[in-house]
Formats: structure tokens, C-alpha cells, sequence
């Protein structure tokens, strides 16, 4: 039962105290999970990133389930996500019913549109990123395109085409390993 | 049944989206066009919310998503579905197999999905682009020209090395300021 309250508040200093995503998460969680509790090594914690970056879901939340479930089993994952969550879910409450509240006063309206337009320009240096390190060659810059296409002017389901993308990889790779050998 | 509804959609968002926060913005995109719940225009509100407070980007987005579908009820019901795909999956990989991430066809299919995610989230910046820089609702479209002057401002400002690293909530504060100082 202590085990699991650690577990809780743990994640919620976590959750509750950095800014920025899961990334931005790291150093916190060395701190708190490596150093001072030592429910885990440096070494493992990046396994873990490495693992998130490739298993579907919120990396900080595959990190407190990892590490909760290597703690105290099920149980244990469930109440490490629950307090990663947490904070969360009472900050955006809040904001949320403020902004409602807030949102036909006309200066509202214009840091709104502004904050828009630098959102915009956030998230397009977020697809420049993604795509520098995600796009290998010629046949991943078709994927890229394609994606784009498809994804904005035709009816098919954003999934369908995550999991065609990942058939298509598999396919193209063993491919190249056949012509290899 | 609005819970159930969101239950089914969000549990879906944790199972496809894959690798980080923002991956969650093309299918939240998507619910945006589907239901009443909110608009293309707040989810890109959202986001600068989501960047701007504690806690994982993409628990924000399905917090806040939940809330403005159905209250406080919906943003528990939305977290928790969106969390619920990733706690099976881990502890199966937890139990299973410690070097998932090194298995061949693992990064095979990942030299597909990286690419795909890259243009998902251009797609969901395309719908928002579309209604911050053009007003298409009157007969003769109106474009906001100051508006995408400060968007190519910012971007160029990202990719200049002193400026890479800031936290995204001083572009979103600077955002908000011009925008009540144009009266965008």
C-alpha cells in the first residue's frame, strides 16, 4: 500500500512540475525516480524512451507504467500513470472553464488569434524536425508526401494510413534485404 | 451516449498514436471535423494550452478535448481512455520482451511510420493554417496577411540556433501579445 501511494506521488511531482512534454520529462524523472528513489538506473530510463518512441501512447506515460509495473506489478503501472495524470487533468480543468468563460471579451479573441498564428509556425518546426529525422531516403520522402496527400484531400481514416505506412515499411525493408543478400 | 463515444475515440488515439504528444493532433483533427465537440480554431488553442502547462502535451490535449465535449466527466473518461492502450502494452513488453525496440521488423515498420506521422501532423497544421490565414466563409475569401507574415516571422526566428532551444511558451506569449497589438 506504501509502495503504491510512493508510486502516486512520485509521478505527480513529475507530471505536475515539468513544462513541455515528455522530453522535457527526462532530467525530472532522473532525479526523482533514478537518484532519489532508485526504482531504476539511468540506463534503464533511456531504454524506456527508446521504447516509447516506438510502442503507441504518451512516452511519460509508458514511463510510469514501466516502471510502476517493474515496482509493484499491474497495480503498481496503474497507479504510477493515475498520478502522472493527475495534475493534468486539474490544470486543464481549470484553464479550460476560465478561458470559456473568458472567451468573447474581444482581447481574449485577439491574443487568441495571435497565440493561433504562433502555434502554426510552432507546429510546422515540429514537422521540419520530424521529418529531417524520420524521412531516410527517396522512398521515405514518397511516404511523407503521399501521407500529406491522402491525409488532406481524400475520406481515408488518419489510422488506416499509420498502419499502411508500417506495412509499407516492413515490405520495403525486407525487399532491400533480399536484394542485399 | 456521448461517454461511451468518447471512450471508443480516445482509446483509439492511444493505440495509433505513436511517438509523443503531438502525434495526437492529426486524429484529434479529426473528432474536431466528426463532432460538434469543439473546432479546428480551439483545438490550435489546445495546443498553445497544452505547451503552456505542466504535464505531458498529449494527456493536456485529451484533458482539455474531453472537457469541452462533455465536462469533467468527459476529460477523466477521455485521459483515462487515452492512457489505457499504452498500460497494456507496456506491461506486455515489460513482461515479454526487453528488447522490443532492437527487433527487426519493429524498426522495419517504424522506416514507415515515422515519415507517415511527420505528414499526419502536416495535415493538422494545413486545417489550422487554413482558417488562421484566410477567412473562407465570405464569397470572396479574405486572407490575413499580417498574420502569415508573423507565422513565417516565427518559424525563421526556430531555426536560428540562439532561439532553438526556448520553451514554446515564450513564442506563445509573444503570439498573444502581437496579436492584441495588430488586433488580429
Amino acid at each position: 500500500m506504501k509502495k503504491l501511494w510512493e508510486l502516486y506521488v512520485t509521478f505527480l511531482k513529475v507530471g505536475g512540475l515539468t513544462f513541455g512534454g515528455g522530453m522535457a520529462m527526462l532530467p525530472m524523472l532522473k532525479k526523482e525516480v533514478v537518484e532519489k528513489k532508485g526504482w531504476s538506473t539511468e540506463e534503464e530510463l533511456l531504454d524506456i524512451y527508446a521504447i516509447g518512441q516506438c510502442t503507441p501512447g504518451i512516452i511519460a506515460v509508458n514511463t510510469s507504467t514501466y516502471i510502476g509495473y517493474e515496482q509493484a506489478g499491474i497495480i503498481g503501472a496503474i497507479c504510477g500513470t493515475l498520478g502522472m495524470v493527475t495534475p493534468s487533468l486539474i490544470i486543464i480543468t481549470l484553464v479550460a472553464t476560465i478561458l470559456n468563460r473568458f472567451i468573447t471579451e474581444p482581447l481574449v479573441i485577439h491574443a487568441l488569434s495571435g497565440i493561433r498564428v504562433a502555434v502554426c509556425a510552432l507546429m510546422l518546426n515540429t514537422v521540419v524536425s520530424l521529418a529531417k529525422a524520420g524521412v531516410k531516403d527517396y522512398l521515405g520522402a514518397i511516404i511523407f508526401l503521399t501521407g500529406f496527400v491522402l491525409a488532406t484531400f481524400s475520406p481515408i481514416p488518419t489510422i488506416v494510413l499509420v498502419v499502411c505506412a508500417a506495412l509499407a515499411g516492413i515490405g520495403i525493408n525486407i525487399r532491400k534485404e533480399k536484394a542485399g543478400s | 451516449m456521448i461517454y461511451l463515444t468518447l471512450f471508443i475515440e480516445f482509446f483509439k488515439i492511444g493505440l495509433f498514436s505513436i511517438g509523443g504528444g503531438m502525434a495526437t493532433v492529426p486524429f484529434l483533427m479529426d473528432l474536431a471535423r466528426k463532432y460538434p465537440w469543439f473546432t479546428a480554431g480551439e483545438l490550435a488553442d489546445m495546443i498553445a494550452i497544452s505547451e503552456s502547462t505542466p504535464g505531458p502535451i498529449g494527456i493536456n490535449m485529451a484533458t482539455y478535448a474531453g472537457f469541452q465535449a462533455a465536462g469533467i466527466p468527459g476529460a477523466v473518461l477521455a485521459t483515462l481512455s487515452l492512457v489505457s492502450p499504452a498500460i497494456i502494452i507496456i506491461v506486455i513488453i515489460a513482461k515479454f520482451m526487453s528488447d522490443f525496440s532492437e527487433n527487426k521488423y519493429v524498426r522495419f515498420a517504424f522506416y514507415g511510420i515515422r515519415p507517415m506521422i511527420a505528414a499526419l501532423i502536416g495535415y493538422a497544421i494545413w486545417q489550422i493554417a487554413v482558417i488562421t490565414f484566410a477567412d473562407l466563409s465570405k464569397p470572396k475569401p479574405v486572407f490575413h496577411y499580417s498574420s502569415m507574415g508573423i507565422c513565417l516571422v516565427i518559424f525563421l526566428l526556430l531555426q536560428w540556433k540562439p532561439f532553438k532551444k526556448l520553451h514554446p511558451i515564450i513564442w506563445i506569449g509573444c503570439g498573444a501579445l502581437l496579436g492584441i497589438l495588430f488586433q488580429l
